[in-house]
């Protein structure tokens, strides 16, 4: 009995012999060479990567001003900043990491690089539209860095009207050109995975032999295709309103300010199924590959994913409760907003029986899905907390809110992008991280995000509300806590950014299949080719079916000998 | 020979495909059938963006047309209908002649195409200037939003005995006279995003005029076509909806 092994010290890591393995000779990486040959590329694998990079900068720009919101609030009085700058850190806070990081996060990157590997494609269908929708995203996120730099934009993420409209001399026009912009990035991205998943797909690639990453990610697709032009007339009457004085929204002229909250949240709830699904898509792969056993519940999950994307179009007025909707489309809302619960919790619910009894090993990857699983399940049900009237008219425009919305985003989706990142990384680069280090950074972002977040509820619980920059006394025990979590965190995200940068160089070759997992992905080499396959490949296994790699495995081994 | 211990499979990958007959065709596809449904399949998506950026407005124009029904009825009379009427068959004729472009690009008839993409552009750019002459006849009433914009026509009719219409008019309150210019802003906004599809569209086909005098269309592939008229009857039907929205319904009888 003492000497049975400890589950935590095994692996289904399997690396080839490093004394003679080496990168393959020809891959996307290599093919060509030269500045140009990247920004003119029409690889969706180094579409993807130029994403990975850019995002990665403007996520360290998001959390720069994070970290100096945190800093204010270390102490009551408002001895950092000014008010009004507080309101701009705010601001670029949320702009720079929702539109520039939370929604490209996944699709951009992970998505553009796998999806058409794992149906079996040599490329999205439209790779042209796919680098227009990265200069897209780049011209967003410049200006973006202009409004920064000309001063800053001091409206908050939404850009309330009348407030964005009449009230603010800031660069209110700059960011929401840029937003409009990168909407346009969010929309092709969106259009080319949709249509590449309908018409693309391999010989036997059925809709449910998708691995359920193509699922979560094509729902997400549907929302960014429906919700984001919604968001951009929005944003195209705000302008007008500003620089033309028309009216819609001003109520001096008849207008509503009611009506910008109703197109606004029109996308920008669904907006959070864009950034969440694509995570959820993460997990699922993830969760399976290090249980090895087939996702419980295939078809519940692929399907709670389409209709988490169906009821999302149908909550938006959860967010207005306060702003004078009336009291039976309140309810109405609010009941929608319960239903959503429902598919996410079939997801958490299916991933645990998927855990149950599978031979599960803790590599970097499954901690990470371990946090997301824990963090996102504290996330939701505070959503249903918010969701329900009479709670929601206390706990509105409070820190709960805050940390509501940062346990689903951060401690939910950027735990999901974090764990693609390590899951996949073999895969885009053709290296491994070392894998000690690397869980050591897991352990600490989920520390600092707890310790960052949870006082956040308590704050938010007790009136604390949010968007200011001073608070009473009471309160700083905990505001020094979360701010303590945030420095940690902090560490957190540093550490990946340096040891895999390291693994580019010296990171062990990874080799085909270093997870074992059952992926169309993981069947060709690391980094791939060009076209992803030397033949389109023939699809006569379900997903994740870890029986059939084994024998495909053993075949080889016949072969070979 | 290190090929065969590093773990490479690109043994094969220049390898081209033989079966591909049309210069158009990309490689990233596995068939000709794929890339053109693809593409036509995208295009759908496109306008399917569209409805949604256009639905933002009608619903705009919806809401405030329940609100301030009086205003929205009177400034609506304002609205030229014969020329609304004239661009309605403009722009129906123009959206024929593309049905007829795409009918002929199939049938792989340069000339015809050419003649019929030269027609489609004519009939868009009559309809431009049918638009011009409208918008001028709003600047000239004092009706486009802004600074500018008086609402004397709406409160005050009986001033303006040069026309009939409006000086049969029942005058609007000074405060739900306010809101004509919501109507008209609403109306600028609609007529005016639909001028800009138009102008875009425009564009494009001179660029399919060049392209198909070149010959390019005329060898069986046809989806820029295609997928070009898809937009253009898109620009077509959101008129249809615009012109009856914004001119006709509930319009009070002439006297």
């Amino acid at each position: 009995m003492s000497t049975a092994p400890i589950a935590i010290s095994n692996t289904i890591l399997t690396l080839p012999d490093q004394s003679t393995a080496t990168l393959p000779k020809r891959n996307y990486i290599n093919a060509e060479h030269g500045i140009l040959s990247w920004l003119l590329t029409g690889d969706h694998k180094r579409i993807a990567m130029l994403y990975l990079f850019s995002i990665t900068f403007f996520f360290f720009i998001g959390g720069a001003f994070a970290g100096l919101i945190r800093l204010e609030l270390l102490t009551p009085m408002p001895d950092l900043v000014a008010s009004d700058t507080y309101n701009k850190f705010f601001t670029m806070h949320g702009i720079i990491m929702i539109f520039l990081f939370l929604v490209p996060s996944v699709p951009a990157t992970l998505g553009n690089f796998l999806i058409p590997i794992m149906i079996g494609a040599k490329d999205l269908a439209f790779p042209k539209i796919n680098l227009l929708s990265w200069y897209l995203y780049l011209i967003g996120g410049t200006l973006t860095l202009a409004a920064l730099v000309l001063g800053g934009v001091d409206t908050g993420w939404t850009f309330t009207t009348p407030l964005s409209t009449h009230y603010l001399n800031t660069h209110v026009l700059t960011a929401a050109t840029a937003i409009f912009i990168a909407g346009f990035s969010s929309i092709f991205t969106g259009l080319n995975f949709i249509v590449t998943i309908h018409r693309m797909r391999a010989p036997g690639m059925t809709w449910f032999r998708m691995p359920l990453f193509c699922w979560s990610n094509y729902a997400a697709s549907i929302l960014m295709v429906l919700g984001t032009p919604v968001l951009a007339i929005a944003i195209v009457l705000v302008a007008l309103e500003r620089t033309i004085g028309i009216g819609v929204f001003d109520p001096a002229k008849g207008g509503d300010p009611l009506l910008f909250q109703h197109l606004f949240w029109f996308y920008s709830h669904p907006a959070v199924y864009i950034m969440i699904l694509p995570g959820m898509g993460v997990i699922s792969e993830v969760i399976s590959t290090f249980s090895r056993k087939r996702v419980f519940g295939y078809t519940a999950v692929a399907f709670s994913s389409v209709a988490i994307a169906l009821f999302g179009f149908f909550v938006w007025a959860h967010h207005m409760f306060i702003m004078g909707v009336s009291n039976y489309s309140a309810l109405v809302f609010s009941l929608l907003t319960m239903l959503v619960a429902v598919p996410s919790a079939i997801k958490i619910f299916n991933w645990a029986f998927t855990l149950q009894k599978g031979s599960i090993t803790f590599e970097t990857p499954m901690l990470y899905a371990f946090g997301f699983m824990g963090l996102f399940t504290i996330g939701g049900l505070t959503g249903v907390f918010l969701g329900s009237l009479g709670m929601d008219i206390h706990l509105t425009e409070t820190y709960f809110i805050v940390a509501h919305f940062h346990f689903v985003m951060v401690g939910g989706m950027l735990m999901a992008f974090l764990a693609g990142v390590h899951f996949w990384w073999p895969k885009l680069t053709g290296r491994m991280y070392p894998e000690g280090i690397s869980k050591l950074a897991a352990v600490v972002t989920f520390i600092g995000f707890n310790l960052t977040f949870l006082p956040q509820f308590i704050l938010g619980y007790l009136g604390m509300p949010r968007r200011y920059h001073a608070y009473p006394v009471d309160y700083q025990v905990l505001n020094v806590l979360s701010t303590a979590g945030a420095t940690v965190l902090g560490v957190g995200y540093m550490l990946p950014i340096l040891y895999l940068g390291w693994s580019l160089k010296y990171g062990a070759i990874a080799g085909d299949n270093p997870w074992q997992a059952t992926g169309l992905e993981w069947q060709i080499q690391s980094p791939p080719l060009t076209e992803n396959f030397t033949e389109i490949p023939i699809v006569d296994y379900e997903a994740y079916d870890y029986e059939w790699l084994e024998k495909k495995q053993k075949e080889q081994v016949t072969t070979v000998g | 020979m290190d090929n065969a211990i590093a773990t490479t499979h690109d043994a094969g990958v220049h390898e081209e495909h033989e079966h591909i007959a049309l210069p158009q065709h990309r490689h990233h596809f596995e068939t000709e059938e794929q890339q053109r449904e693809a593409g036509s399949f995208g295009m759908w998506l496109f306008l399917l963006t569209e409805i949604m950026f256009f639905g933002g407005m009608f619903f705009a124009y919806l809401l405030y047309r329940n609100w301030y029904y009086p205003a929205f009825a009177a400034a609506s009379n304002q609205l030229n209908v014969p020329m609304g009427a004239a661009n309605t068959a403009i722009l129906i004729t123009s959206g024929f002649a593309m049905a007829l472009g795409v009918y002929y690009a199939e049938v792989r008839d340069r000339k015809k195409l050419v003649i019929a993409l030269i027609v489609t552009t004519i009939f868009g750019c009559a309809f431009l200037g049918v638009k011009y002459f409208e918008y001028k006849e709003k600047y000239e009433l004092h009706h486009i939003p802004g600074s500018g914009f008086s609402v004397s026509m709406f409160v005050n009719p009986q001033a303006f005995p040069q026309y009939p219409d409006t000086f049969a008019e029942k005058p609007l309150a000074p405060d739900m006279a306010q809101h004509t210019q919501l109507f008209f802003f609403l109306y600028f906004a609609m007529t005016g995003m639909h001028a800009l599809h138009m102008i875009i569209g425009i564009g494009l086909l001179v660029w399919l005029i060049w392209r198909a005098n070149r010959g390019e269309f005329s060898e069986g592939y046809v989806a820029p076509i295609e997928n070009f008229g898809l937009y253009w009857h898109f620009v077509d039907i959101v008129w249809l909806f615009l012109f009856p929205l914004l001119y006709l319904i509930n319009r009070h009888p002439l006297k």
